[in-house]
């Protein structure tokens, strides 16, 4: 099953090999981890406390939580004299009184709410139209004698070795002329181009394991080739396609360089605009932190559901365990 | 006077109120900016447009680093986010003769906005091309040039006074020129100032986008560096590498090497002030759009922090920065977009921008006998804007740009080659860029 | 994962349940075409968006076409831009740093990966916890984690930095990462290793999983020292696993733009500008779209070429 969960009986480790390797693993999954620790710590910190020296780590010890890194991801701000705040009207909300007490004014929402809501559409909006096809696609190519088989595979998985930068270039005079720039549309399309082929690799795997005699049991019985797909082969195939399409999810959810070229505002992702969230001075880290770690948490989610079916995605299908 | 601009700007709102009728209220128009404090000062601005006229405003800001691909990107892709870009002096070229920007001569004739009113220097960066003509693709919008600031609170302590006295036989004061500066700068490079160990200057050293080269050129153009021959446009052997402009470059990095802050390899703005702010260094060189921020510093600002004009040498120079506002041709609210910038350059609503941080360019503001008193960086600006330099403002200008980046980074960061390779190594590339643009 | 061991009963269940207009409505199709129906929209989809524009960047790298001069005229100049590339100092010299990254990288990678995927083989009690959260870094965003590795690697604020320099016992401010033109491409490795040795990770546990007990069984008979199984067992036989996984890397990191984007944008200089980073440069900032597309044709057929040969040897590996 997992490459994971599942253990073999090879001649079993000592005691004494086995307290080493747990040691060093669990070492090296810590260490691995601090960085998005240190994302999560950066959040909670007021700006002053993420940039001080020397590091600043144990909430209510080495700092008070804040809510600012929170406050500034999601607002703009302006920073004013004393007298023109004072002739404002009081400040509303706890995030207000925190920009108040740094001698600003809240001017109104940041973008962050409609990149995260485009990464949503995006990302669900190619994955479903990448399941779609990918599955008929790969039920195709599973039972029937297509002509050239192995040549249109093989097209399909070559698609992913062209830089993503030497496809934007084509693509962005494709859609300047079909008007398709900075649409949530020109990327779903996009991003469903590069998500077929992953799923048709992953679900033909997939489907393969289906025997083929319960459709033809099914078509003994009366049922045509559709309802047998429709009815036999999709319900066994469900949790092969749940898989797939965390996979397609999770890469329309993190892409950063067909965004970053081919969106400027109205379709524009997360990623590329997470970077270029700014405070006043430099980077406001910990509203950076704040954007990054409420973007990396479906992810994390996505991660402890997958991991039976990781290897599988990772390597298209090629290692199968 | 003031009665008459008082008077005109009632005409303007009057007529203003008039003609919005025509517009459609409720309709959103997308201001496109880079994002730092003027930007988020003008969304404080535009509330009044909004009111005014029941046109709502969204913004799009993207961090300087960033806004000239982003933006180009998206002019360049016929794209729609935009109705208003503020865009930098150096796009107007391209923009112009690609037609992303909407030409405004009908527009400003047809509304009675006199471009007279706004300062020459600024309309020429900012509004014109080809440069000396006429046409006009943008209203000025932010005037901009690189400036200095500088720790008051440190200046003033006797110690440190006498001891600078002591050592070059004058007061520690704002540096009129470039070798002053630089003796300031090891002055305070690797002092103890109150507990913490502070460094000489943050200077732009940034690479990816322009920071290198508008930092090293604010040396350069004091230096004596020239773009081209004036006679002969285009023709730039011995002038971009001319004696002079080799002691500039030569002289930027000796500055990068003494006295900047460690590891500060890929500063601009935002790293500039985060350094000034944090009680890290004692000058820093920065666009005057910072200073009103800087000022109202709660850590830095008021009495802790000083401004003086960029230092001359063997001549005077400051680096232009500083953005026009354009209506964009592939908008679909041009007649709203529009009506923005009427109301935008109305003498009252041009006072009101300065007094929120932004940097008018309207004769209203800057030419007020009292401008000078209005902000302790307004005398200096207005003397910086007396002597400022553009980069090459060329179709091709990012082409410039990036080799100018690439060439001064190996340079002065990398540590690759002299600074007469670099320069020969720049007129190289940008011949080579004109000639493939048929210009030369 | 699959319901293989369950009955047809379900199955059948379920099928009855399912309502069938959709079927109903096409019944009748033959094979043929629902094969071409299943198949069609598919490669329709990507001749549309892969193959046309592989086709058309191909056309456009015989030109000068420059994508923000839509009036210019456009010229056909051959094979210029090829000669061109293929004579720049300035590119061989990208392309060495690409290189270097790739080498280092898939070195790194795999001897940290493996050698994990070696421990956690030991099937300690919560190995399969352990793992889940090794291989998190590699579900994330590069853009995202790289911009935040930038805060980490602050010479003086950064965590990095700190506890470098805590157990080095220098000054964290005395050496920058990614300011430094020696440091510089060893911090965009370290970040690409951080992020992807767990993938390298799992493909090698998957390796050694594949090897069957009876072989070491057979070799303690044998007597032969656990050294001896490591290097004429485990290794030999987990050697497929470990090139497809650098073939994967490979490929991967050749394409390399996003996390280095965001760390060093190709700086200082022109230390850590790797391929792609130059192409993003000269296709969307110089805008010179003819010779970008050359370039992109250059580099297709480098990784194109490359894989291919690489495949070739993996075969001949695998067949042994």
């Amino acid at each position: 099953m997992s490459a994971v969960n599942s253990a073999h009986s090879v001649v079993e480790p000592s005691g004494q090999a086995k307290l080493v390797a747990s040691v060093l693993v669990a070492f090296y999954a810590l260490v691995s981890l601090i960085p998005l620790v240190w994302i999560g710590l950066t959040s909670v910190k007021t700006p002053t406390d993420s940039i001080s020296y020397p590091p600043k780590v144990i909430p209510y010890v080495h700092f008070q939580p804040s809510i600012e890194g929170y406050c500034n991801l999601f607002s703009t701000r302006s920073r004013q004299t004393p007298e023109y705040l004072r002739s404002l009207p009081p400040p509303q909300g706890a995030c207000e009184e925190i920009t108040r007490s740094r001698n600003m004014v809240v001017v109104g929402p940041s973008n962050y709410v409609p990149r995260y809501i485009n990464s949503l559409i995006i990302a669900f909006g190619s994955t479903f139209l990448s399941i779609v096809l990918g599955t008929a696609a790969a039920y195709a190519f599973s039972r029937f004698k297509v002509p050239l088989k192995d040549d249109l595979m093989f097209f399909i998985l070559s698609t992913r070795m062209m830089p993503p930068i030497a496809v934007a270039i084509p693509i962005f005079l494709m859609y300047r002329e079909l008007g398709l720039s900075d649409t949530r549309l020109g990327m779903i399309l996009l991003y469903t181009s590069v998500n077929v082929s992953l799923a048709v690799w992953l679900l033909k795997g997939f489907i393969d394991e289906i025997p083929r005699e319960y459709e033809e049991a099914a078509m003994i019985d009366g049922y045509t080739r559709l309802q047998a797909f429709w009815k036999v082969v999709l319900p066994q195939a469900v949790t092969g396609i749940v898989a797939t399409a965390i996979f397609c999810l999770i890469f329309a959810w993190n892409e950063y360089a067909f965004a970053v070229l081919l969106t400027s505002g109205a379709a524009q992702t997360a990623p590329p605009f997470i970077p270029i969230i700014i405070g006043e001075g430099g980077q406001d880290w910990p509203a950076v932190a704040a954007g990054t770690a409420l973007f990396l948490i479906p992810i994390l989610v996505f991660t402890v559901l997958l991991r039976k079916h990781l290897l599988r995605g990772i390597t298209f299908g090629a290692v199968r365990k | 006077m003031k009665k008459l601009i008082a008077a005109a700007g009632l005409a303007a709102a009057t007529m203003l109120s008039s003609g919005s009728a025509a517009l459609a209220q409720g309709k959103t128009i997308t201001l496109c900016w880079a994002a730092w404090d003027p930007a988020n000062a003008l969304v404080e601005l535009s509330k009044d447009f909004t009111a005014k006229t029941g046109i709502n405003m969204k913004f799009e800001f993207v961090p300087w680093p960033n806004f000239a691909d982003r933006m180009l990107n998206e002019l360049n892709s016929k794209g729609r986010l935009c109705d208003l870009m503020i865009g930098d002096s150096q796009w107007i070229g391209g923009s112009a003769e690609n037609k992303h920007y909407v030409k405004l001569n009908d527009f400003f004739a047809k509304e009675g906005i006199k471009i007279g009113d706004f300062l020459p220097t600024t309309v020429d960066a900012y509004s014109t091309w080809p440069k000396g003509t006429n046409n006009y693709y943008a209203l000025p919008a932010m005037g901009d040039a690189m400036g200095w600031t500088y720790r008051k609170d440190w200046f003033a302590r006797p110690a440190l006074q006498a001891e600078f006295r002591q050592k070059h036989g004058r007061d520690l004061a704002p540096p009129k020129t470039w070798t002053e500066l630089k003796q300031v700068a090891e002055f305070f490079q690797g002092r103890e100032i109150d507990g913490k160990k502070v460094f000489g200057a943050a200077i732009p050293t940034e690479r990816g986008s322009e920071g290198i080269t508008m930092g090293a050129t604010a040396a350069l153009y004091p230096f004596g560096f020239r773009y081209e021959n004036p006679q002969r446009p285009y023709q730039m052997q011995g002038f971009v590498n001319s004696a002079d402009a080799i002691e500039g470059l030569e002289f930027y990095k000796s500055l990068f090497k003494c006295c900047t802050p460690p590891g500060y390899t890929n500063g601009y703005m935002q790293e500039g002030l985060d350094a000034f702010k944090s009680g890290q260094v004692a000058l820093q060189m920065n666009w005057f759009a910072f200073f009103p921020g800087l000022f109202k510093d709660p850590n830095v600002g008021g009495d802790k922090i000083g401004f003086f004009v960029n230092p001359s040498q063997k001549t005077e120079g400051s680096t232009l920065g500083g953005q026009g506002i354009s209506v964009i041709s592939y908008s679909q609210n041009q007649a709203e977009a529009l009506s923005y910038i009427k109301w935008f350059a109305d003498a009252e609503v041009q006072k009101k921008w300065w007094a929120l941080g932004g940097y008018s360019c309207h004769r209203a503001v800057l030419g007020d006998p009292n401008f000078a008193k209005t902000a302790p960086f307004a005398a200096d600006f207005l003397k910086a804007m007396g002597n400022v330099r553009d980069f090459w403002q060329e179709p091709s200008y990012a082409q410039l740009l990036q080799a100018m980046q690439r060439r001064l980074h190996d340079y002065v960061i990398a540590d690759k080659g002299t600074a007469k390779e670099a320069l020969d190594g720049l007129v190289q590339d940008w011949t080579k860029v004109f000639k493939e643009d048929g210009k030369n | 994962m699959n319901a293989r061991s369950d009955s047809e009963g379900p199955a059948r269940n379920v099928a009855n349940m399912t309502p069938d207009r959709v079927a109903r409505t096409v019944r009748g199709l033959s094979d043929k075409a629902i094969a071409w129906l299943f198949i069609g929209p598919t490669m329709l989809l990507l001749l549309a968006i892969n193959l046309f524009p592989l086709i058309w960047t191909i056309q456009l790298s015989f030109t000068n076409y420059r994508a923000n001069r839509p009036n210019a005229p456009i010229l056909n100049i051959g094979l210029d831009h090829y000669r061109a590339i293929l004579t720049d100092p300035d590119i061989w010299l990208r392309m060495q740093a690409t290189a270097h990254f790739v080498f280092w990288t898939i070195a790194l990678q795999t001897i940290i990966g493996f050698a994990l995927a070696y421990l956690v083989d030991r099937k300690f009690r919560g190995h399969g916890f352990w793992t889940t959260l090794i291989l998190v870094p590699m579900m994330l965003s590069p853009a995202v984690v790289g911009n935040f590795w930038t805060f980490l690697y602050q010479p003086q604020i950064g965590l990095f930095n700190y506890i470098v320099g805590f157990f080095a016992n220098v000054p964290p401010g005395s050496f920058k990462m990614l300011g430094d033109v020696t440091l510089s491409p060893w911090a965009i490795i370290i970040v690409d290793t951080w992020m992807w040795t767990p993938y390298v990770m799992l493909i090698c546990l998957a390796g050694l999983r594949s090897i069957p007990d009876y072989i070491y069984e057979a070799a303690e008979v044998d007597r032969a020292s656990n050294w001896r199984q490591f290097i004429s067992i485990t290794l030999p036989m987990c050697m497929p696993f470990i090139m497809l996984a650098v073939l994967f890397r490979g490929i991967e990191n050749f394409k390399m733009f996003d996390m280095v984007n965001l760390l060093t944008s190709g700086g200082p200089g022109s230390t850590t500008e790797l391929a792609s980073i130059t192409l993003k440069r000269a296709a969307f900032e110089a805008w010179r779209t003819g010779y970008s597309s050359a370039f992109a044709i250059i580099l297709f057929v480098a990784v194109f070429g490359l894989a291919n040969i690489y495949v070739k040897t993996l075969n001949k590996v695998k067949a042994r």
